[in-house]
Parts: structure tokens; sequence; C-alpha cells
């Protein structure tokens, strides 16, 4: 019996989950409440069963997400009978850095990545798992599955651990640390098959509904809540959009679309052929932005 | 809609063409995007670009990962550069792959890398070659050119499926090229749609399941979670634990939230049993023909680090779920992968094949490579700094460690030692030359002498002109000596004696060796620190001097390093104190910890 490409996957992510739960002392999940979060809890689910996954989930807010990401989140983590931990950089909270006023990459910077270094730091968190995947982007394509950060959160493309056969090397010193990466070798496509074919609860804004939206620069942003103040000219209409990827609301380009299934959806992909992250106004701030983000502790 | 999964490797020296290979492939099959392709101008070997450095040299610094689908298939693409450092990572794509893609180019034919890139993904195991002759349209799409290459390839590769491509113009890659009329086999695409992946082929095998963790939710439930290596296990079938192969009847099967009724080659399981065995992480579930057990091997090694290999040191071992310390023999020889020869070695150096004996600390469970890339393949770690420094293909078990086991004596160390109404322990003793370690060593020898203790002592000098005068200084030299030192303190231990070691020492590695040679609590490292100036002020054996002069080479402390002790049991400050209160404080320690 061969088994399926999304068999083969699934096994290996479990495989890779379980490694780095036996191989690490502190192991957290990171959790978005976007769909490779919620494969990435549904995985998890899968390789401790019938126990629950022995690690916590970590939410690193930034306030501005979508509300009904944070109603999914709250959802799931009691599902799994998990502890959830809600971070937000008091920092950034105390100098209201909001990604409006201060753009994308200021509040990116301050909310996400040092907000990911100060609760892995607090908590003494040694392996983070993720939901990267290195489809989405080409930084990420060489990025190894077990991947290694200094004491600092630090990133070193040049000194990256051989990974050979299933083999893992996950020894360091006290202070180092590990992003894991369990479905690296996925791609958005293998996630939304995934998905529909394991039945996992996704956000409904990844589906065609008829939303408050303004055009703005080029994009189509959704009004989530009162903060997202109008500019001259602009003007709250009802449009029927989804979203490729979700992040914080004002920083998400919608995409007008009439999919409101998982097949309609992929249909529409295959037809539209574009990139995931052409939706992410955070990977427009130059070219070898990721790269660079990266390297600073940036999932 | 199901599909198989296929996982290739791509190799080719630097402009034969793979980048565009991999760009086309990814385009006609509709895994590119448009907001890329816009990116690239048209450029397809552009969607394939990676880090900033890179960019920067216009080349693939390491190995990426890349992905594209059709209806009946996902391909994963370990995509690894023919240039620097290419052992390392064509080692590393490799040993996932179940089939590689040679490149060459059409006006340039087989070259040495083409050789070098055949040669490693045989040894890796990848079973299926396929050599593609790229940049047919810049010869014409002539036949008797690409007859010749395949011939060269020939004394390479005995067995291959050759394509005449071109990357750029599209020919044979997806679609059949009305300009190749005399080539009638499959293009590229129909030729990876229909290999068959790895995992499928070793279904067949007798089960194999390296366990990772013991899922113990509550009183009822005792699973054992790993990923199975080879072979299919069924609900009642009759296992074993290896390497105890102890017996067990399967129970339980579980796949995620499922109870299937079997589980194959390549899924992640949950097994339960019909009665309480002892098993755990590293052990590995096997049925019949049970799985070979040894602690000494035959193996070929991959060096990946910048730092050599240093026979006689240990190492951490990882093969499956099994963890081990590893001491490395010297190379029998090393690989040339050009020639396919053999030469004569002391070492191995970034990029080096060769093969060696090497000796576990634990008897692992394993196959030979050839048979199971998961039983058979391993990692070295380098114990201080963590890197993966070796990859390791295990060949086979020296005959001596399967059918030599360990004598089991009727006497034990505890009733040796307990004769003598003592815990045996070695006291180590490190430091720079001129620390004073011999000296603070003979005073503590007489003080538990006088105390009724029975001791032996082992001096560096006194060692050198006997059991190891046929060593040298060189850091392979420094560490054999140190690892003779420490099998023979083991001994004396066993015998239930307190043994003094005064050895300059200066490797962390090679104490760490001894250390972990010795049951727990009984190594104690006693660091005898003294400034270097003031051990080359004192320099009572003229040492110093002469080394200062250039007249001995590798001298501790002037060209060599000394790594000071991180953890010392007792820590000894030769400017603070004398060498009579050093003893007397060692004396008191040792006494205290006996009972």
């Amino acid at each position: 019996m061969a088994l399926s490409h999304l068999q083969r996957l699934e096994a290996e992510a479990i495989h890779i989950l379980r490694e780095a739960v036996a191989e690490t002392e502190r192991p957290v999940m990171l959790y978005s409440a976007g769909k490779d979060s919620s494969v990435l809890l549904h995985l998890a689910r899968k390789a401790f069963h019938p126990a629950p996954p022995p690690f916590p989930l970590l939410h690193v807010d930034t306030m501005w997400k979508f509300r009904d990401m944070y109603a999914l989140r709250d959802r799931a983590a009691a599902e799994a009978g998990m502890e959830l931990i809600v971070h937000r950089n008091p920092e950034a909270e105390a100098r209201g850095i909001n990604p409006i006023d201060h753009g994308s990459s200021l509040h990116t910077q301050a909310w996400k990545t040092d907000g990911l270094k100060q609760a892995l730091d607090q908590h003494g968190f040694d392996a983070a798992f993720g939901g990267a995947r290195r489809d989405e982007e080409r930084v990420r394509a060489k990025e190894r599955i077990f991947s290694f950060r200094s004491a600092g959160h630090r990133w070193d493309p040049k000194k990256q651990r051989p990974e050979l056969w299933r083999l893992y090397n996950a020894r360091k010193a006290k202070g180092e640390s590990f992003r894991v990466f369990p479905i690296s070798n996925w791609t958005e496509l293998d996630v939304w098959h995934y998905v529909e074919a394991e039945e996992i609860e996704v956000s409904s804004l990844y589906f065609a509904a008829p939303r408050p939206v303004i055009a703005r620069g080029g994009t189509i942003l959704m009004v989530d809540d009162e903060r997202l103040k109008l500019r001259p000219r602009e003007q709250v209409e009802e449009r029927s959009v989804r979203f490729r990827t979700l992040g914080c609301y004002p920083l998400s380009g919608a995409v007008e679309s009439a999919a409101k299934t998982i097949p309609e959806l992929i249909e529409e992909m295959r037809r539209d052929r574009m990139s995931e992250r052409q939706g992410r106004l955070i990977d427009r701030d130059g070219a070898a932005s990721m790269e660079r983000k990266k390297r600073e502790g940036y999932f | 809609m199901e599909k198989t999964l296929l996982r290739f490797i791509t190799c080719g020296s630097v402009d034969d063409g793979k980048s565009s290979l991999l760009g086309r492939l990814l385009y006609e099959t509709g895994s590119a995007f448009e907001d890329e392709l816009a990116l690239v101008e048209g450029d397809l070997s552009r969607l394939v670009d990676g880090l900033e450095a890179e960019r920067e040299q216009g080349i693939t610094i390491d190995v990426a990962y890349r992905f594209f689908a059709t209806d009946k298939r996902k391909f994963i693409v370990a995509d690894a550069p023919g240039h620097e450092q290419y052992t390392r990572n064509l080692v590393t794509g490799a040993s996932t792959a179940d089939l590689a893609l040679v490149l060459l180019d059409a006006r340039k034919g087989v070259l040495i890398q083409t050789r070098r890139h055949a040669f490693l993904c045989r040894l890796l195991g990848v079973r299926r070659l396929v050599l593609l002759v790229n940049k047919m349209d810049l010869i014409g799409y002539d036949q008797a050119e690409y007859d010749r290459f395949v011939a060269d390839f020939r004394e390479v590769a005995e067995e291959f499926t050759a394509i005449p491509v071109s990357a750029l113009a599209g020919d044979n890659v997806t679609t059949r090229s009305e300009r190749t009329p005399w080539y009638d086999g499959p293009t590229l695409l129909e030729l990876l749609e229909t290999v068959a992946p790895e995992e499928d082929r070793s279904a067949a095998a007798p089960f194999r399941l390296p366990v990772q963790s013991v899922s113990r939710p509550d009183q009822d439930f005792r699973g054992f979670a790993g990923l199975v290596a080879a072979g299919t296990v069924r609900r009642g079938d009759a296992v074993r634990v290896m390497p105890a192969a102890t017996a067990a009847r399967v129970e339980t099967i579980l796949v995620g939230f499922d109870e299937p009724d079997e589980a194959s080659a390549g899924q992640s399981v949950t097994l339960a049993f019909d009665r309480e065995v002892d098993c755990s992480r590293g052990d590995v579930i096997a049925a019949e023909p049970l799985p070979e057990v040894a602690d000494q091997f035959e193996a070929t090694l991959i060096w990946m680090a910048e730092e050599e290999l240093v026979p006689g040191r240990q190492y951490a071992l990882k093969l499956g779920t099994q963890s081990a310390l590893a001491t490395i023999q010297p190379p029998k020889y090393e690989i040339d992968v050009t020639s396919f020869e053999h030469a004569a070695v002391r070492t191995l150096a970034l990029n080096g094949i060769g093969v060696a004996d090497l000796w576990t600390d634990r008897p692992l469970v394993f196959a030979p490579y050839r048979e199971n890339r998961e039983l058979g393949g391993f990692i070295l770690i380098d114990r201080v700094t963590n890197d993966t420094v070796a990859a390791g293909l295990i060949g086979y078990a020296l005959r001596r460690s399967q059918n030599i086991h360990a004598q089991e004596l009727d006497v034990t160390r505890e009733a040796r030692a307990a004769l003598k109404g003592q815990q045996p322990r070695l006291l180590w003793f490190t430091g720079l030359s001129g620390a004073g370690k011999s000296t603070i060593a003979n005073l503590v020898e007489k003080k538990l002498l006088a105390r009724g203790r029975h001791s032996f002592m082992l001096d560096g000098d006194n060692v050198r002109l006997g059991l190891n005068r046929d060593l040298g200084f060189t850091d392979a030299d420094r560490a054999e000596n140190i690892r003779r030192v420490g099998e023979t303190a083991r001994l004396m231990l066993d015998a239930g004696l307190i043994v003094l070691a005064a050895f300059i020492s200066p490797f962390r590695a090679e104490r760490r060796m001894v250390r972990a040679m010795l049951p727990e609590g009984e190594f104690m490292e006693i660091f005898v620190d003294v400034p270097l100036a003031e051990a080359e002020r004192r320099d009572p054996k003229g040492l110093y001097a002469k080394a200062r002069d250039g007249r001995i080479p590798n001298f501790t402390g002037i060209g060599s390093p000394y790594e000071p002790p991180e953890q010392p049991e007792i820590r000894i400050d030769t400017t603070e104190m004398s060498p009579e209160e050093a003893a007397e404080l060692i004396v008191r320690t040792v006494i205290g910890q006996q009972r």
C-alpha cells in the first residue's frame, strides 16, 4: 500500500514534534490562529494522542489581530486541553506602538520580534514550534527543520547544522534554543488539502463573505474595528472578500473572491496563481527584508 | 485526489543549468506564482535563488528545498550546489532522496564534478540515477554527441536513465521534443511521476520501529511512539524489544486518532503491548528476523566540519533514536571521490570521506546502511561545540564485538572495594606543566597511606616511558594517551583502589571521555590552577624555555592551548595555597566521601 503525500507529510511532522519533545527541556508551540497554526495544533494532538500535547501554546499578541482570530484562538486552546500563554510586549504597549502611526516595520519589530524573544526568555522555553513552510519565502527554503538560535535568538544562515535522514541534532548550551518547523516541507496547497481531509477548523476569514472594506494604496483592507481611521475620500463599502494569509488586520490585504469552500478556494488559487505573501504588507519592506528579520530573531 | 510523494536531489556544476531546470519544472507544473514570475523578468533560474550572500556571488551556497506537484505526485527537491562545500551539501540532500538528477552541460560532457556527484549519490544509497544531458539546443540536438556522453557516464554508474534536455528551451522536460526524434524514452516529468519511492520498497522488509518516546496518559495505557523504519506491523504480531530482545505482542496500533489493523514503513505510530515490558527511547521494536546488536563497527565517515577528526576522541553519536558515545579509530583509508582510489591518512578533514572502525559505549541496534538508511546512518556531534561534524554509514559490525562478551566476574568490584574498606576514586590532577600536579599528588598519596587507604599513582611522565612510549604530542596522540590512561585507571578502580593520575590533559573533551568511562561520582577532577606566567617563572624542568625557543612544538600553554575545567570537583589555587595545604584539602574531601 503506497502512502499518499499527505500521509507522508503528516508522519514526518509528527516525528519531528515527538523528536523535539524528547530532546529538549521546555518546548512551546507558537500559535497565531492562522491556518498553519491550526494544522500544527491538529498534528500535535495526533502526535501525542491519547495524551494531550505536553507543552503550552504561546500567542505573541500584537493587539491588532482580527477579532475572529482571537475567538478561534481561545476556542482551539480550550478544545485541545492546553495551557494558552498570551504575551504582549509591555514596552510596545506602554509606547502605544501600532501599525497605523508607526508603520508595519516598527510595529512588527516591537510586537512580534521583540515580543517573541521576551516571551521565550521569560518562560525559559528552549524549543519553539512554528508553522513556517519552506515554500512561503525563498529564504525559508534553506532553513533547517531544527533551526539553531544563539543565546540572543539570532539565526546565522552560514552556520546551520546539516540535517541528514531523520536525524536532528538538538544539542545546545545554556541559553541557546531551537525554532522547530514540523511543516517545513508542506506547501500552501498541501495545507488546504489537509485542512479539508481532516476537517480542521480554520478562521472563517479565509473564505469569501461580504465584509466592510476600504481600498488604500492598492490594497483592500477590512475595517475590523473603529481603530482604523478613515482618511479623506475613503469610504467603507461592503464587498465579498477573503484572505490568503492572516496577520494584523491593517497589514493584511484582502482579495475579492466568491470562494466559500476549500475546493472553490483551491480552484481560485489555481486560476490566479499569486503567491500568498503578496497580501502581506510586512514583506514589502525591501528585497532582503525577510532574511534580515530572520537573523534578528523574527520567526 | 490521492497523490504520492517523491523526494529527489538535483546535482550539477555551477553552470550546468540546474537553476533553470528547477525553475522550468516549477513553472510548467504551475507551481510558480505570477507575482514571483513578474519579479524574475522571465529568467526562470531566478525563481530558485536564495540568501543575500548568494545573490551577490551569483551562486547557491546551501541545500535548499523546493516543491512542485502534478495531479499524480508531490515532489520535494533537495537543490544541492555543485560548488564550495559540495560534498557536505550533496550528502545532506542525497540522504533522503529516492532519486538523483545528475546534470551535465552538453558542451562540456562528463566532468570531474559529474563523477563526484554520481559517486556520492550512490554512496548515500540513492538507487535511481538520471543523467540529464542539458543544453542540447547548444549542440544542435546532436545524437552522436549525446550517445558519447551516455557511454562516458557508464564508466561512473552502471545503472541509470539518460535524457537529452534543454532546460532553457524546455525540450523533454515536461513535453516530448520534436527536435530529438531519435530519443524514444520518457520525458523527465514522466519519469519522475512513475519511479517507486524508497519507503514503498522497505514496506516489505522485516518490521523495525525505533522508539521515540513512551506515552503514559493514565494508568491503563502505555504506548511506544515512533516512525516505522521498515516493514509492516499488524495487530497481534509477536515482536521483540531490542537490544534486550524482550518478547511482547502488539495489542493496539494507533495512527493519530485512528486504530488501524496494520501500519507500515513511513507512518508515525504508537504501539501498545499485551504485557508490561521495559521499553524506552532508543529501543527498537522488531519482528523476526531480529536486527543485529553490536558496539564495534566499520563505517564510512563523511567529515563535515572545519575542525578535523581527532582519532581516539569521543564524539556523541545519533543513530535513529539511539544516542551513544563513540570513539573513532584512526581511519583505515580515505576515498578519493574522483579517482575512487584509497589513500592512507591519519585523519579526515572537511569533505573528506574515509573508512574507520568505531566503538560505542553501549550496544546499538542497527542494520548495514545499504539495507536500511534509518538504522544504518548516523551523525557524529562534537561534545564541546555541539556541531554536527560527520555523517556515518555503517558497513558491518566487527566480528569480535559480536562474539566477545564482557566476561562476567564472580568477584565484583564492590566486593573488592569493600574488602579494602573504601570507595574507589580516580583523582585526576590537571593543569599546566609546572603547576605542581605531581608534587601535590605525591603528598596526597602519602597521607592516604598514613590513613590506611589503598592507592596507586599514575604519573604522566612515567606512563610515557612505558605504556605510551609509542605516542607523540599531536592532538590525536594526546587523546590516545589519555584514553589509555583512563582505561588503565578503570581497571584499577575495578580492583578497588583510589587512583591518582597527574596529567596535563589540556583538552576538555578527553577529560570528559575519562569521566564517562567511570561510574557516576568516581571521577574527581582536580584543577591545579597556576597562571601561565607563574608556571613559566618556576619552570622546574626547563621546558618552557625550550618551548619559547621553538625546540618543543605543541607545548601546552605555548604552542598548544590549555582548556581549563569548567566545573572541577576541586580547584587548587597554587598562588594562595601551599602544596601541603592543597594535599590536606584533597584528602579531607576524599575521606569525607568514604563511608
